[in-house]
């Protein structure tokens, strides 16, 4: 049959809709719940619509402009994919990619960006914000000064201020305008509050202008020297001197007792030519150097390399043993001989049941050498050194790993055991297979086509596993000899934890940048191990 | 189809709601920064949530008076510290945090704190809140409350006051008791609650210059550090056993609770457990292993302005002229139990002779260093201790931490 008859076929067969006929199925089309349906999209896109509004106005006060920008598209799209009476698939999609592009790809991104920063203790904000901090900090009440009473006054949009002294002498005084004494000023309790020429601010006044009040400050003499008066409170004012001066044009800070200059030189703060720095300093991009850092500092490069080699290790016997265990579990529960199945499999399956933390915790209690319950009721008051001892620290992780691992690989074995046909065992019996040669030969090879690729997952999870470490021992016993605070059950992760966030001393660009590299390590091993897998696939 | 385009909406509206919502949150957080608009202003103050209600009165009682208007956001403790570090520079963070002093190097070192006159009233406080407050020269917190430990003592099983360390471990030993004192420690040792013993051997961890303690001047592996060393060991594993790494902190309250220890070294926040446990407790200072006096370290608690406030000027006010008040002092003292910082307030507060036993071990308290370099301190003062107690030589790891101290010192 050429192409053209069967054209001619299905025209013939299913002749287009006739006017009425196509009335007709929107008809049905109604009756069936079109209306309903688009009314509850109309309900559905409306909330969504919304609460972006609301979010855009709000966005819109802080003059965020970037999230604004972002949230009026991702809604204008949203609106567009589900109006439009195509983009079927966009309908299936766009909730996923939101989802991931806030939860994943955001964070990687960010991730790989601080890795690039200096961002950390002493360079958390922008430049600008250091000189403010810096400045403020630098303020010295001058020592043995007098409280003086301050009223704030206003003349033509000029703030003052109306200081009394001790004394009962009144003077005002602007930020140009060093406190000149006036006469005749209006008193309450001591404390002049009005004087002709000048408005007085009341209190509510005085919070409105507070940007403008924190910066005034009004010099003492005309003698820089003799400091200015401040207010912190709008009510009572102090003599302040500076010890630091900045000098916007050249981008230095002076120190004004010791006269030492402190100068920008592109580290992310002022730095005095002896080395001394000035905190806070200010965030920025360092390039490489997190990553320089995180590979050659001395203090770290003797413990990354046992760290390491402990990491692989605890990654793959935990994968190993949690799965053998597991593996032996399920074909034993798997047997029809075995009675009350049900009720073992159940039994099995609680350490997985119950928070790994929790579960951690509650080990390290009864692993406690002089205290806990293994040592005092199992074995009989033995102080077996559990938790303190190197080797046999790490040996009660891998333990506690075991435990809180072997129901997963249960669970997934008994799964790809069961849909392993069961004529596949009887045709090997027949063929007079001994039992042991059947599972090697043929269980097995089928077993790990749908199981090898989850314990690649689960060696990339155990490579990273922080919660076990962090609550059985903290990385501990301690390792007194390295310069970090490092211990002998430590992994990547967990040392990392230690060395960019435990004591004052955060360093978020250097946990970035290792987070980069831990990455890396465990994409490189999961690409290579999923391409070995396929091998496995043949076999089908 | 239609169904699946349903549930996908559904799906969908929950997609971009969560991401509205996020982007609102973020809004959510800076309403002091247009305060300034409104009538009075707005300061926003995170409050450590338990002691919301504490200051409910104290802040109603400002708006009154002065139009602006407090708002207390409960906060976890544990997370304020990192929550305003990260928030200020942003812009997002509140007005005022609540905190404790030995934050104060790290906030002043990221800039995020502010300086704070107390002008006159500085001398209202007791002396440990002011030096606390105070960090290179200038004070940055209002003091509400101070904060250390003493010797919790079960009456019942030993009715006097230990005079001296070896004292107490007799008089628990006559009364019949295996372990007579108990002192959380634990795998990484604790040098917070082995300090008084240390400071009895004159070792303090920094010297002192007329700005507060000096970074320059380690004084932790000076030759009373080595004394101390030798003595812990002493009663350490390989000794006596009255210090031990297993002990931690449940396992020492237990024991306390249980009757199996007369004496327990801690803080205020266990001695409510205490005596709902049924324990007749009495506070007495830490009896000290050599003549002179075992001084603990102070923590002292207090509030905070944020570097980035629009509102600076109530900020002060509200906490100099309001929080500074004996009043406010006292409802937060009722709502933490733990000394407050304010002269007048603290004497009313010590005629519970819980306090006042916790205040008269605090008259000799020191402030715990807040400055930066004492990150590197903590980072190995437990872990040569621990070792130490565990049967270490005590001198040769003295003086290694030492070294370790001075060496991250240098480093950092």
């Amino acid at each position: 049959m050429s192409i053209t008859t069967d054209e001619d076929v299905t025209a013939e067969s299913v002749p287009p809709p006739t006017k009425r006929q196509r009335r007709a199925a929107s008809i049905a089309d109604a009756a069936s719940g079109g209306l309903r349906t688009i009314l509850i999209k109309m309900v559905l896109i409306g909330i969504v619509d919304a609460i972006a509004l609301y979010a855009i106005f709000i966005l819109a006060l802080q003059q965020d402009w970037i999230v604004l920008g972002v949230v009026a598209v991702v809604t204008a799209i949203v609106n567009w994919i589900y109006f439009s009476r195509r983009k079927l698939p966009a309908k299936y999609l766009t909730p996923g990619v939101i989802f991931l592009v806030l939860f994943q790809v955001f964070v990687v991104v960010y991730t790989g960006y601080i890795a690039f920063t200096n961002y950390g203790t002493g360079h958390n904000g922008s430049k600008e914000q250091a000189v403010s901090s810096l400045m403020a900090a630098s303020l010295e009440r001058v020592p043995d000064s007098p409280t003086y009473g301050v009223t704030v006054v206003d003349q033509l949009g000029t703030l003052g201020l109306l200081v009394t002294d001790p004394d009962g002498e009144v003077s005002v005084g602007t930020n140009e305008q060093p406190l000149q004494e006036v006469q005749g000023a209006e008193l309450e309790n001591g404390k002049a509050v009005a004087v002709d020429g000048w408005t007085s601010l009341s209190f509510q006044d005085v919070i409105a202008r507070t940007d403008e009040i924190t910066e005034l400050a009004v010099p003492f003499s005309d003698d820089p020297n003799d400091g200015a008066i401040r207010t912190p409170d709008g009510s009572n004012g102090y003599l302040y001197t500076s010890t630091l001066e900045y000098d916007e044009a050249a981008g230095t800070m002076t120190d004004l007792t010791s006269g030492t200059v402190y100068t920008d030189q592109g580290t992310g703060a002022f730095v005095a030519e002896d080395g001394e720095e000035l905190r806070p300093g200010w965030q920025i991009t360092v390039g490489f150097d997190n990553f320089v850092r995180a590979v050659t500092d001395s203090r770290l490069a003797g413990p990354l390399i046992y760290v390491t080699l402990w990491t692989f290790a605890f990654a793959l016997i935990s994968v190993a043993s949690t799965f053998f265990l597991g593996l032996f579990l399920a074909l034993v529960f798997n047997d029809m001989r075995m009675r009350g199945r049900r009720f073992y499999r159940i039994a099995m399956i609680l350490p997985y049941a119950i928070p790994s933390f929790l579960s951690a915790l509650v080990w390290a209690g009864m692993m406690n050498e002089s205290f806990g319950f293994i040592n005092q009721v199992l074995l009989g008051g033995a102080s077996v050194p559990w938790l303190t001892d190197p080797t046999v620290a790490k040996i009660s992780v891998l333990i506690v790993n075991l435990w809180l691992g072997f129901p997963y690989m249960f669970l997934v074995c008994t799964g790809a055991l069961q849909s392993i046909p069961e004529d596949v065992n009887e045709a090997a019996t027949v063929d007079g297979a001994s039992p042991w040669q059947t599972f090697r030969l043929i269980k097995l090879p089928l077993l790990l086509v749908s199981v090898a690729p989850l314990l690649i997952a689960s060696f990339a999870f155990n490579f990273n596993n922080f919660n076990v470490i962090y609550m059985l021992t903290n990385g501990g016993p301690r390792d007194t000899d390295a310069p970090i605070p490092v211990g002998f059950t430590d992994i990547l992760i967990s040392m990392v934890y230690k060395v960019a966030f435990t004591g004052q001393n955060r360093d978020y660009g250097l946990a970035a940048a290792y987070s980069v590299i831990i990455f890396i390590v465990v994409a490189t091993i999961s690409i290579i191990a999923f391409r070995r897998t396929k091998s496995l696939e043949e076999i089908n | 189809m239609r169904v699946n385009t349903k549930s996908l909406l559904a799906a969908g509206a929950v997609a971009v709601v969560a991401t509205l919502g996020l982007a609102s949150c973020a809004g959510g957080n800076s309403e002091g920064d247009n305060g300034a608009a409104g009538e009075g202003g707005t300061l926003t103050v995170w409050v450590d949530a338990e002691r919301v209600d504490a200051l409910k009165g104290a802040a109603e009682a400002y708006t009154e008076e002065t139009g602006v208007e407090v708002k207390l956001v409960g906060k976890d403790n544990a997370t304020i510290k990192d929550d305003f570090i990260q928030q200020v520079p942003t812009g997002k963070g509140p007005d005022i945090t609540m905190g404790a002093h030995d934050w104060l190097g790290e906030l002043s070192t990221n800039g995020v704190v502010a300086p704070l006159e107390l002008g006159d009233s500085a001398g209202d406080y007791l002396d440990v809140a002011i030096n606390a407050s105070t960090y290179e020269g200038t004070v940055y917190m209002l003091p509400y409350a101070v904060e250390n430990i003493a010797v919790l003592r079960n009456a019942d099983l030993v009715p006097e006051a230990a005079t001296s360390f070896d004292d107490m471990i007799a008089k628990g030993k006559a009364a019949g008791l295996d372990q007579p004192f108990v002192v959380e420690q634990g795998a990484e040792g604790n040098p917070y609650h082995l300090y008084p013993f240390q400071t009895a051997y004159g070792a303090p961890v920094f010297g002192t210059n007329d700005e507060g303690y000096d970074p320059t001047d380690l004084q932790l592996g000076n030759e009373g550090g080595v004394e101390f060393a030798k003595w812990l060991g002493s009663q350490g594993k390989t000794g006596t056993g009255v210090f031990n790494t297993d002990i931690d902190g449940d396992i020492a309250k237990q024991s306390f609770l249980d009757g199996k220890a007369a004496f327990w070294l801690t803080g205020p926040w266990n001695v409510g457990a205490a005596v709902d446990g049924g324990v007749n407790v009495a506070i007495d200072p830490v009896p000290s292993p050599t003549g002179d006096v075992a001084s603990p370290f102070a923590g002292v608690k207090g509030f905070f302005i944020s570097s980035e406030s629009k509102n600076k000027v109530a900020a002060n006010d509200f906490l100099v002229n309001y929080i500074g008040t004996e009043d406010v002092q006292l409802d937060l003292f009722k709502a933490g139990n733990i000394l407050p910082a304010l002269s007048a307030a603290a004497e009313s507060a010590s005629s519970d002779p819980i306090i006042e036993g916790f205040a008269a071990v605090g008259a000799d308290a020191v402030p715990m260093p807040a400055i930066p370099a004492m990150g590197s301190v903590w980072q190995y003062w437990g872990i040569a201790e621990a070792a130490i107690i565990n049967g270490e030589d005590p001198t040769a790891t003295w003086n290694k931490l030492a070294t370790d101290v001075q060496a991250a010192i240098d480093a950092g």
